[in-house]
């Protein structure tokens, strides 16, 4: 379960021993970065040539007439004007603010539920609420979106045999939680598993001593498994914020059944999309990628500086 | 020493002089492969006697018979037909592989309205140094100017598409509609045909860049102005589209239109099921409607297009594609010889039998093509129909240089005005802006 430990916890005292070391023998550092090298190799490859040749991308500006020139920060002002760019960022905002706990909230519920140890059927409840995450992210928007199809799809059975006039998901104003919808059905079992891999560690010991003290399941959850498990909890909201930012595949593919209501700067993710493949825009849309990357850096980091914050 | 100087370096400046002006022959010329092999049309002639690897991005249905005969009278030469999307997503596809350096076909099919973007970001090769040039009388006069740009021809025309209303006959005979004659009539149609049967609608729109166009085309107005790099987008002020606008919105309005998109798989099903009644597109549908809505035959017709001014003849174009000869692709002499084949040569006769429209003048005249019966419209001779409209398509529109990129925001904008309040007015006003404002941030001097 190191994975689940914070970074900074678990990487200070290495950090420290290797001081140490270092010092007493001048050689072995060398050997040391032998050893990193094959790494170092790959990670400078695929990490940060990609990032430095997109940033080169960001200051120049290609255009069908006149040509590639070097325009500084040009294209980054205009970011920041760019009215399409901040709509699309607003969104996945909103989308943050109100889908990720939901999600998180569900997945918590069934991990504790699992955990309780009074679920009958514990594996096959685990494997079919993890299940969904299993299904390849564009296979389960088509499936959502035949369902959510108000013509042929299930809403329309709905509104046939029930007589109903369900509002239809695909219209502008409810498309966005129509996505939340689909994404939440996918990464709650995966979010369980991480809630649920983390209670599992818990020592049988402390439950023993809280049931000694006289503690109900209720006063278990709220003073030893929630605790507990934080630095899962801050784990998984990092990387559902991530997530968030990044969300492209389903509008991507709603798109096509609702062209209207899903604009081309839906997200950011899909404005850059648009940019670099219709518009033929590559240094713009690199600029708005990097833009995209450090916004989300700034906001899973205070994400973890607050969720670390009371842990000692 | 100063002559020694000058000798030795004479040598090396006639070089880079001659590298040069091989490079900007190469550059004029569009690739290498028509200079080696002396005049143009030798070189497609030994290419393909020599044979090779073809790879063919196109998603029209005929050409798969034109590939097959194509490898048989030519052996050595393998043709790879793939279908990388419909319009804008095999342009996406292709911008992208053009861009990656990767993947780019050596033949592409695109659209008369996207060529010029390709042809000025010299994605597609100028196919004059071939022999292209000397086609001029080959083909109909709208499609041969779409393919020359700027002073070189940017593919060979393939089909075009003259517009012509498509509809559905035996819905029409079961609720006694009229065949419209005018849009006003047409909108008539669509509120008792859509009061008969609550499923059914005159037509499906949910917001088409290019029937919205090519209406607008129909109703005489020019909104779009390109003179060279010198672009105008005017919609607002526009009477052709104040015209359209006036039908349009009633029937967007009404929830006349079926919000099925085109080319979907709901679309398809409601042309077969007559749910979707009618259809204003160009001449080149009755191919796609044999092969995607072959349940339907016999239950469709062709008639002219609807008029927006009563006892008019006005006609546009809707779409028609040429093949166009990727710059990056390997083999253009063996290309080039593939799009002739198709466009010029036998290619042509196996593509009118499969129903396609053609191009090229000789077809388009002839009385044998005129009088074809069309089996999947009960037999009637629908090409008299298209080649009219043809004639009377009305002269002066252009799209402009970048129509690819302003027709993929057409949703963002005009797309609002299908599922909100905003009117197609406002919707073509926003349209008009994304697009002045793209053709400026692209150094077109946009008014």
């Amino acid at each position: 379960m190191a994975v689940l430990t914070p970074p900074s916890a678990a990487g200070r005292p290495a950090a420290g021993r290797g001081r140490s070391r270092g010092g007493r023998a001048g050689g072995r550092r060398q050997v040391g970065w032998a050893f990193v090298a094959p790494f170092l190799l790959v990670f400078a490859l695929v990490f940060l040539a990609p990032i430095a040749y997109s940033i080169h991308l960001s200051l120049f500006r290609d255009q069908l007439i006149g040509g590639n020139h070097f325009v500084g920060l040009g294209n980054y002002t205009q970011a920041l004007h760019d009215h399409a760019f901040w709509s699309g960022l607003s969104r996945v905002g909103l989308f943050l603010v109100v889908q990720v706990p939901v999600m998180l909230g569900i997945a918590l519920l069934v991990a504790l539920a699992l955990d309780s140890g009074r679920l009958y059927g514990r594996g096959f409840f685990r494997i079919s609420i993890f299940l969904p995450y299993a299904v390849p992210a564009v296979v389960a928007t088509l499936m959502w979106g035949f369902m959510y199809g108000k013509r042929f799809g299930l809403v329309a059975s709905v509104n046939e045999h029930l007589h109903t006039s369900l509002p239809d998901p695909l219209a502008p104003g409810w498309v966005l939680a129509s996505i939340g919808n689909i994404v939440t059905w996918e990464f709650v079992g995966y979010n369980m598993l991480i809630f649920y891999a983390a209670l599992r560690v818990v020592p049988a010991s402390l439950y023993e001593a809280a049931s000694i003290d006289g503690a109900g399941q209720w006063r278990i959850i709220a003073a030893i498994k929630l605790p507990a498990i934080r630095g899962a909890l801050v784990i998984a909201t990092i990387f559902s914020v991530i997530g968030s930012f990044q969300l492209f595949n389903e509008p991507s593919i709603l798109k096509n059944l609702a062209p209207n209501a899903i604009t081309t700067y839906f997200t950011p993710n899909l404005y850059t999309y648009s940019l670099s493949f219709s518009g033929q825009q590559h240094n713009y849309a690199a600029t708005i990628a990097i833009v995209m990357g450090v916004v989300t850096m700034i906001v899973a980091y205070v994400v973890q500086l607050r969720g670390m914050r009371k842990e000692v | 020493m100063t002559n020694r100087a000058l000798r030795r370096w004479a040598p090396a400046v006639a070089a880079v002089a001659a590298a040069a002006l091989g490079l900007t022959a190469c550059g004029s010329s569009g690739g290498s492969d028509a200079k080696d092999g002396g005049s143009g049309a030798s070189a497609v002639r030994s290419a393909l006697a020599k044979g090779g690897d073809l790879t063919v991005w196109a998603w029209e249905p005929t050409l798969k018979q034109v590939v097959a005969d194509f490898q048989a009278a030519y052996p050595k030469v393998h043709v790879k037909l793939v279908n990388a999307g419909t319009g804008n997503d095999q342009y996406t596809a292709l911008q992208n592989a053009v861009q990656a350096g990767k993947g780019v076909p050596d033949v592409a099919q695109v659209e008369y309205y996207a060529l010029s973007q390709f042809a000025l970001g010299k994605s597609v090769a100028d196919l004059s140094p071939y022999g292209a040039k000397d086609l001029s009388k080959t083909y109909s006069p709208g499609p041969w100017n779409s393919v020359n740009i700027n002073g070189g021809v940017y593919g060979l025309p393939m089909d075009s598409g003259p517009m012509a209303l498509f509809y559905n006959k035996k819905v029409f005979d079961t609720y006694k509609l009229p065949v419209p004659t005018t849009w006003e009539q047409y909108l008539d149609d669509a509120r008792k045909l859509h009061a008969a049967d609550p499923k059914a609608y005159i037509t499906s729109d949910t917001g088409d860049a290019g029937m919205t166009t090519s209406l607008i085309w129909q109703a005489g107005g020019k909104p779009y102005t390109v003179d060279g790099t010198k672009v105008k987008v005017d919609f607002a002020n526009d009477p052709g589209t104040a015209a359209y606008t006036k039908v349009w919105q009633q029937l967007v309005s009404e929830h006349l239109v079926s919000p099925v998109p085109g080319w979907s798989d709901q679309w398809y099903k409601g042309l077969a099921d007559g749910t979707i009644a009618t259809l204003a597109t160009g001449a080149w549908m009755p191919a796609n409607f044999s092969s995607g809505v072959a349940a339907a035959s016999g239950d469709w017709r062709a008639a002219p297009l609807p008029q927006w001014q009563a006892g008019a003849n006005a006609s546009a174009e809707n779409g028609g594609s040429s093949l166009a000869v990727m710059q990056a692709g390997g083999n253009k002499a063996l290309a080039y010889a593939f799009a002739q084949y198709a466009d010029q040569g036998a290619g042509v006769q196996t593509r009118i039998k499969g129903g396609a429209f053609p191009a090229t003048t000789a077809d388009l005249d002839s009385q044998a093509f005129l009088d074809t019966p069309f089996p999947y419209f009960g037999g009637q001779q629908a090409n008299k129909i298209f080649s009219a409209s043809a004639k009377n398509v009305l002269p002066g529109w252009s799209y402009l240089p970048y129509q690819v990129y302003a027709n993929s925001v057409f949703n963002d904008t005009v797309g609002k005005a299908y599922v909100s309040s905003t009117t197609l007015a406002d919707g073509l006003k926003a349209w008009q802006d994304r697009s002045v404002s793209y053709g400026k941030q692209q150094g077109f001097s946009v008014g």
